[in-house]
């Protein structure tokens, strides 16, 4: 059973005159095709695809596929990507009739039950956030960023100030200052406290009339509320700035605090992570941004609109930034984020998050003697643990306990970050996971932790491939498959 | 119903392992003023059984008018075979997330791997990143990269026919950069080579150009991309990849980045998205590349296998000197791009570009003999045209719908278009009766 027969990469099973589709004859009058394309512009040969039947590809991609650990399989705590379970029924009314193959293009009169999915969601995801306006647009949180700092900015100049900075604490996420840097500001990265909050005195310092926008995940990167927001907020109002919230954490507060009464201006949703559109092996998300009445003018459109009469429209705000992708938003992904908040309602959103907070502070309690937590006993959703003792006394790293735990079934949390922690274990379980689950993982840890530092240092022992050389891979770089590799 | 597992005599239970009274005390530090203290006002819960019956009725609304599909403008209605669809519905490919663990992951690392093989053989480019988030955003990125490659910052030239959207998504992208955008106006359907050469010079980053253009007519790329390297741009070009099953590839006209809406290849149209943005370029510009990069290596036992590669370029690691903010992209679409590819192979490609050529000229054959209807260039084309409408495209997009077909996009949604005007899109699905039968609705 443990020989699968995935291996071999598609262009190595092909053999010339195998078929995997096949379409009907033309049924319109024969032209040769030089009549119809210059010569100059047609290719002399097809280009050289692998050639397969059907059942070559089928075996193929599910044997590749039982190479995965995923949400369905096992159980996958990688702190700040929200793995929860992704309700099948989803996926099958996002692929009904009339929502699957609808054009973007299609008239908006042939497009009314779409746009009116779509215009209750935006209402939802307003009242969630506590923010009125709401751009479906962006399709991943990373867009989202780009997009409100682009909004910012054009709020900025139309008041006639120039405004050159983005500010965030060393935690945040690398997306913060990727995308501050794309919408031309220059960075400010602030040290954050000993334990793990912003420091208002580092952020005072950097306040001033320049200051555009402070980028702040809350509940922050290393699971804590940040119990001073409101004071945060109220300083870079102070000086004239915007706050923005990183909403990659919004699976803690859903129904309990929402950003908008907590002092953020605009924020992003990641609707794969917090309301279970999939997360489909690295994408597709959705990033739909929120923002305060007065920066509504500058959203990214198209947005939805009804009209008195009930009939919706898509609509270009007076001062957009302009469109920040082609078509709609992510709709696919929108459509289940969707069915989740319409089969949850308030009290289930809510229950969400208190699930996902008593699970993770359940996981706490029973690793914090094997796996510190520097910043405390208590957390959200989710905590950042150190190894650091670990490797120091037995020596057994982070990357150690992350590779052991996949021979368990486990997959690993998120190690190495955020950066500010030492030997970072970032420990996410959800709210979809039984106490049953927690404990199994929890022994897991404790016995990994006895192991021989050895045999731990060599792991995965169970999984298809051990250890990868990335050093190996990054100096000689081999990204597709030729010939001459056989 | 929020899927959630532990009893309530568990929950006590973990609560007393916590050492706190109840799931309430957790909150504790949320400040008692910063929490809502009021029910989210949402719409009541559903069951999966109302849920199912409301979104079917809305689905309904929109499919109630939907007939035989003749809107093109960079989402075409391609056929995509059943075992596309089995594939992705797998759990194990859809709940899994970025391959951060390769151990964990060899199943998504192989298939980006065998993508980014199977984009190069069909763009007849060097490397292919594993996803970008659509066709605008990638015309986008790559206009970064050109200008890190480059190292000129200040002027980027789009061409005119390239898709209006894509062309709106770049100016947001640059829209704080101190860079001009310079729009090289269309001549009779392609690109005005002369003004062109006009706008180029030693400070321009690069050309972008698109294959078939939007107005579906063919540019002549070879000699637009000469005209670009001549002044040391990068010659990046968009192109329809279904139209690569036919037309010269991209990487033998000497692109130096190639990008493409990748919706074509096995993805459903689902109202603009999740599409899938491809990313090619030369293999000097690997470093420069944004986005995720597979790369073949071994294992400790000497074995093949996969990992995420260079990433010291992404954001994760590199923060603002990341050469993209992109983390999560399109997996999922890229694997369905994938399973549709290894289906068709050479000959399969080769038939739906065919196919499509051919039904989209006979097409327009039946519409032009119509009295009032004309192509607004006389170009060639591959699989999408401009249909120029004397009486004006809005009422011959009424008659068309009347009739059960959808043509369009109608040209004045766009600044600056000719409300004449409407493209009109033509895939290996349709048929001939259908084609017939638009022609008769729009002939009376």
């Amino acid at each position: 059973m443990r020989n699968r027969q995935a291996t071999q990469l598609l262009f190595e099973m092909s053999r010339p005159g195998r078929r995997g589709a096949s379409f009907p004859p033309s049924d319109v009058p024969e032209q040769p095709l030089s009549q119809l394309i210059p010569e100059s512009q047609l290719a002399a040969a097809p280009p050289e695809l692998p050639e397969l039947t059907e059942p070559d590809v089928i075996r193929h991609f599910v044997n590749l596929s039982t190479m995965n650990m995923s949400v369905d399989t096992h159980f996958y705590p990688l702190g700040s990507c929200t793995m929860k379970y992704n309700p099948k029924r989803h996926e099958r009314l996002a692929s009904l009739p009339g929502l699957v193959d609808l054009h973007p293009y299609a008239a908006e009169e042939s497009s009314q039950g779409m746009l009116e999915i779509l215009y209750e969601l935006q209402d939802m995801l307003a009242e969630i956030s506590g923010l009125p306006a709401v751009s479906l647009q962006p399709a991943a949180g990373a867009q989202g960023e780009l997009a409100a700092l682009l909004v910012a900015a054009a709020y900025f100049r139309d008041r006639g100030e120039q405004r050159s900075k983005v500010l965030f604490p060393d935690s945040a996420h690398g997306t913060n200052p990727a995308s501050a840097r794309l919408a031309g500001f220059d960075c400010v990265q602030l040290p954050s406290t000993d334990d793990g909050f912003v420091d208002l005195n580092r952020l005072r310092e950097q306040l001033d009339d320049q200051t555009a926008v402070f980028m702040i995940t809350n509940p922050n990167t290393l699971g804590m509320f940040e119990r001073e927001i409101s004071t945060i907020s109220a300083m870079v109002h102070e000086v004239g700035g915007l706050v923005y919230i990183d909403g990659a954490n919004m699976n803690a507060i859903l129904g309990i605090a929402r950003p908008g009464d907590f002092g953020g201006d605009m924020m992003h949703y990641n609707v794969h992570k917090t309301f279970t559109g999939p997360h489909g092996a690295g994408g597709p998300g959705a990033g739909p941004i929120a923002v305060r009445d007065f920066l509504a003018d500058y959203l990214p459109g198209p947005l939805v609109t009804k009209s008195p009469e009930g009939s919706c429209q898509l609509q270009h705000p007076a001062k957009s930034i302009g469109r920040v992708r082609s078509h709609f938003g992510n709709v696919g992904i929108l459509l289940r984020g969707y069915c989740y908040l319409r089969t949850l309602g308030a009290l289930g959103l809510r229950q969400v998050s208190e699930h996902a907070v008593l699970n993770a502070n359940y996981l706490l309690a029973k690793l914090k003697d094997v796996l510190p937590v520097p910043q405390g006993d208590r957390c959200m959703h989710e905590f950042v643990a150190t190894a650091k003792p670990l490797a120091q006394d037995r020596g057994i790293t982070a990357m150690d306990l992350a590779k052991r735990l996949l021979d368990y079934g486990f997959h690993a949390p998120t190690v190495y970050f955020p950066m500010v922690v030492p030997e970072a274990v970032m420990i996410e379980p959800t709210e979809t996971e039984s106490r049953e689950t927690l404990d199994a993982f929890a022994d897991t840890i404790v016995q990994i932790a006895s192991e021989d530092a050895d045999f731990v240092h060599q792991a995965p022992h169970e999984t298809p491939v051990s250890r990868p050389d990335e050093v190996q891979a990054a100096r000689q770089p081999i990204l597709k498959w030729t010939p001459a590799c056989e | 119903m929020a899927y959630l597992e532990n009893t309530s005599d568990q929950q006590r239970e973990m609560l007393e392992t916590i050492g706190v009274a109840s799931i309430d005390e957790l909150f504790d530090q949320i400040p008692a003023d910063l929490r809502l203290g009021r029910s989210l006002d949402l719409p009541p819960a559903l069951t999966e059984l109302d849920l199912t019956a409301h979104l079917g009725q809305l689905a309904a609304a929109n499919s109630a008018k939907q007939g035989a599909c003749f809107l093109g403008g960079g989402a075409y209605d391609h056929f995509i075979p059943a075992a596309v669809d089995e594939i992705a519905s797998r759990g194990e490919f859809y709940t899994a997330y970025t391959p951060y663990q390769a151990e964990a992951s060899q199943g998504s690392l192989q298939a980006f791997y065998e993508f980014q093989t199977l984009i190069c053989q069909l763009t007849g480019m060097d490397a292919s990143n594993a996803s970008l988030y659509e066709g605008g955003t990638s015309v986008s990125e790559a206009v970064f990269m050109a200008m890190r490659v480059t190292g000129r910052h200040g002027k980027v030239v789009l061409l005119g026919s390239l898709h209006p959207e894509y062309r709106d998504v770049v100016q947001t992208y640059l829209s704080r950069l101190e860079c001009e955008v310079v729009v090289v106006p269309t001549l009779e359907g392609t690109a005005d080579a002369a003004h062109l050469e006009s706008v180029l010079d030693n400070q321009t980053a690069c050309v972008v150009i698109q294959q078939p253009n939007f107005f579906g007519c063919l540019e002549q790329v070879q000699e637009l991309t000469e005209q670009a390297h001549r002044v040391g741009a990068l010659s990046i070009v968009s192109c329809d990849p279904i139209s690569l099953g036919l037309l010269t590839r991209p990487g033998d006209y000497g692109a130096d980045i190639v990008v493409a809406e990748g919706q074509s290849l096995g993805t459903p149209l689902q109202y603009g998205g999740p599409y899938l943005g491809i990313l090619t370029c030369r293999q000097k510009f690997i470093r420069k590349m944004p986005g995720r990069l597979i790369g073949q290596t071994t294992d400790r036992h000497g074995n093949r296998c996969f990992v995420l590669n260079l990433q010291a370029r992404e954001q994760h690691i590199r923060r603002d000197k990341a050469t993209s903010n992109i983390c999560t992209n399109q997996g999922l679409i890229a694997l369905r791009a994938t399973v549709y590819l290894s289906l068709l192979g050479k000959q399969g490609i080769r038939e739906v570009a065919e196919l499509s050529c051919r039904k989209a000229h006979y097409a327009a054959e039946r519409l032009t003999a119509i009295d009032g209807l004309d192509l607004a260039y006389d170009r060639p084309f591959f699989k999408e045209f401009t249909l120029r409408c004397r009486d004006g495209a809005e009422s011959v997009s009424r008659q068309a719908a009347q009739a059960g077909f959808d043509v369009g996009p109608l040209l004045s949604r766009f600044p600056d278009g000719n409300p004449h005007d409407l493209l009109v899109a033509v895939t290996e699905q349709r048929t001939r009766q259908e084609i017939d039968q638009l022609a008769d609705a729009l002939a009376n």
